[in-house]
């Protein structure tokens, strides 16, 4: 039961796209746990793979000349702003593993970044036209602190599994955490369910 | 693996013993927080002093999350730095888990058509409560039995986090050589003066360097606007310190500062970064 806040009254528009707890942002912050890392595209590389084990990879070039996909979503911060409507442009997760053989028993992910950074997610998450690799951000490339030149996303996650500066997905056989997930955030992250932090 | 010249892309921050992280998992659930007293820093940022019954604590640096309901039932929630933690440098197994009552202070810088700041600092007085659920974020902080050195960079209401951080270490007695740099347009935008003034002047281990991004107290003889290289590396704890480095502010700041004391020499690894977007 909640407890009511004498005198507060809603300023903000609701939208039924809306998640619970979040409130519409029309700009589009920035959350990073550290500097922005410095990208040579000359030697950028995208890894698709297992620990220890590079199945597939892509050049910039590479990337570039897949079938890229233009998709316009909503976005969900754990900080509580959600933007409606980003325009992404990329190459689907689907195309990516497409290129290597997947074993029954590799069920999760972890995604790997430059600077660091890991995020998981079951890859079951990542498949069916619901996962890209995004180079592209409202008609422009995407810029360095929005996590150019390109960025996991997976916009029915909170955007912390949006991994920026994404490098490789390896395909796991038992889950394992990421940064956040090991620092207090949740394991899944489904804004619907509210799921910010351990336990909820 | 087959491509032996890929860049490695995990570093030491990824062992497990360096995520900062509480050894036992816990939920959060929420706690309903009532206004202790307030304060006016600025005349456009309050400090409010809390009383969270069954607080267990948290580490400087680390936020909270504040949920306001209507009458009619809308909710909303929003994100909050903690400016004093509550049981400061007190280690959590040594803390007490029940019917402790812990003060715990936000400072809230109002967003210009916000919907929730306006009426922490303005509606809100004591005796009113709010509901509030944390610490949230384990990563953004510094460790009280931690001797090394630390350089702390604030822009605006960036301060307030790295503000916990040095109330902590003076509440615990720590050592661990400090030095902030803050960041504000002008003198009528600095928060906590007086205190940082009082904080600096008695413990030669912290040293606090005001800079001004639009105009300057009277008498002041240094530059005037944004932080530059040479700013930088004259107010920071050198690199070859190893300091551990804070920033906190508005994305262009710490996009900006972050990457020129990496351009100085500090190590990309060292230098942990929180920005402040508009959260109305």
């Amino acid at each position: 039961m909640a407890l009511i806040s004498r005198g507060f009254r809603p300023k903000r528009e609701s939208d039924p796209r809306l998640p619970p707890g979040q409130y519409l942002e029309r700009g589009f912050p920035v959350l990073s746990a550290g500097p922005t890392p410095k990208v040579d595209l000359s030697t950028w590389a995208f890894t698709l793979g297992s620990p220890g084990e590079a199945r597939a990879r892509w050049t910039w070039e590479e990337l570039l000349a897949l079938p890229a996909e233009d998709v316009v979503v909503d976005i969900h911060c754990v900080t509580k702003w959600t933007k409606l409507d980003s325009r992404w442009r990329g190459v689907s997760i689907d195309t990516l593993l497409d290129a290597v053989e997947v074993g029954d028993d590799e069920q999760h992910v972890l995604a790997r970044c430059d600077g660091g950074y890991t995020t998981n997610m079951p890859l079951a998450d990542l498949r069916g036209g619901k996962a890209w690799i995004a180079y592209g951000y409202d008609g422009a490339p995407l810029p360095d602190e929005h996590g150019g030149p390109a960025r996991l996303l997976v916009p029915h996650l909170y955007f912390w599994k949006s991994a920026k500066w994404v490098r490789r997905l390896d395909l796991l056989t038992a889950d394992e955490q990421g940064f956040w997930e090991l620092r207090g955030y949740h394991d899944y992250g489904d804004p619907w369910r509210e799921q910010r932090y351990w336990g909820d | 693996m087959t491509t032996t010249t890929e860049p490695e892309p995990l570093d030491e921050t990824d062992s497990p013993e360096s995520t900062d992280a509480p050894d036992v998992r816990y939920a959060l659930p929420w706690h309903v927080a009532t206004v202790a007293a307030r304060r006016r820093e600025t005349s456009s940022a309050v400090s409010l002093e809390l009383d969270v019954p069954g607080w267990h604590g948290a580490l400087p640096g680390q936020h909270v999350d504040v949920r306001l309901t209507a009458e009619d039932g809308y909710s909303t929630q929003r994100s909050y730095s903690l400016a004093c933690p509550g049981t400061m440098g007190v280690a959590r197994a040594t803390m007490p888990t029940e019917a402790t009552t812990a003060r715990i202070a936000l400072t809230v810088q109002v967003v210009e058509d916000g919907e929730v700041s306006p009426y922490l600092a303005e509606e809100l007085v004591v005796g009113d409560q709010i509901e509030l659920r944390g610490p949230i974020g384990h990563w953004f902080v510094w460790q009280p039995r931690d001797p090394q050195p630390v350089q702390l960079v604030g822009g605006g209401s960036g301060l307030v986090p790295l503000m916990s951080m040095v109330r902590t270490r003076h509440q615990a007695g720590s050592r661990a050589p400090f030095r902030l740099l803050t960041s504000v347009r002008t003198p009528a935008d600095a928060l906590y003066a007086a205190e940082l003034d009082a904080l600096a002047s008695q413990d030669p281990g912290l040293e606090v360097t005001w800079a001004w991004t639009r105009q300057a107290p009277a008498g002041w003889t240094g530059p005037v606007g944004r932080l530059d290289a040479d700013a930088l590396a004259a107010a920071c704890l050198p690199p070859e310190q190893h300091p551990h480095v804070f920033v906190c502010g508005p994305t262009p700041f710490v996009e900006h500062v972050a990457s020129t004391l990496v351009s100085l020499g500090h190590d990309a690894d060292r230098i942990r970064t929180e920005r402040f977007g508009p959260t109305g």
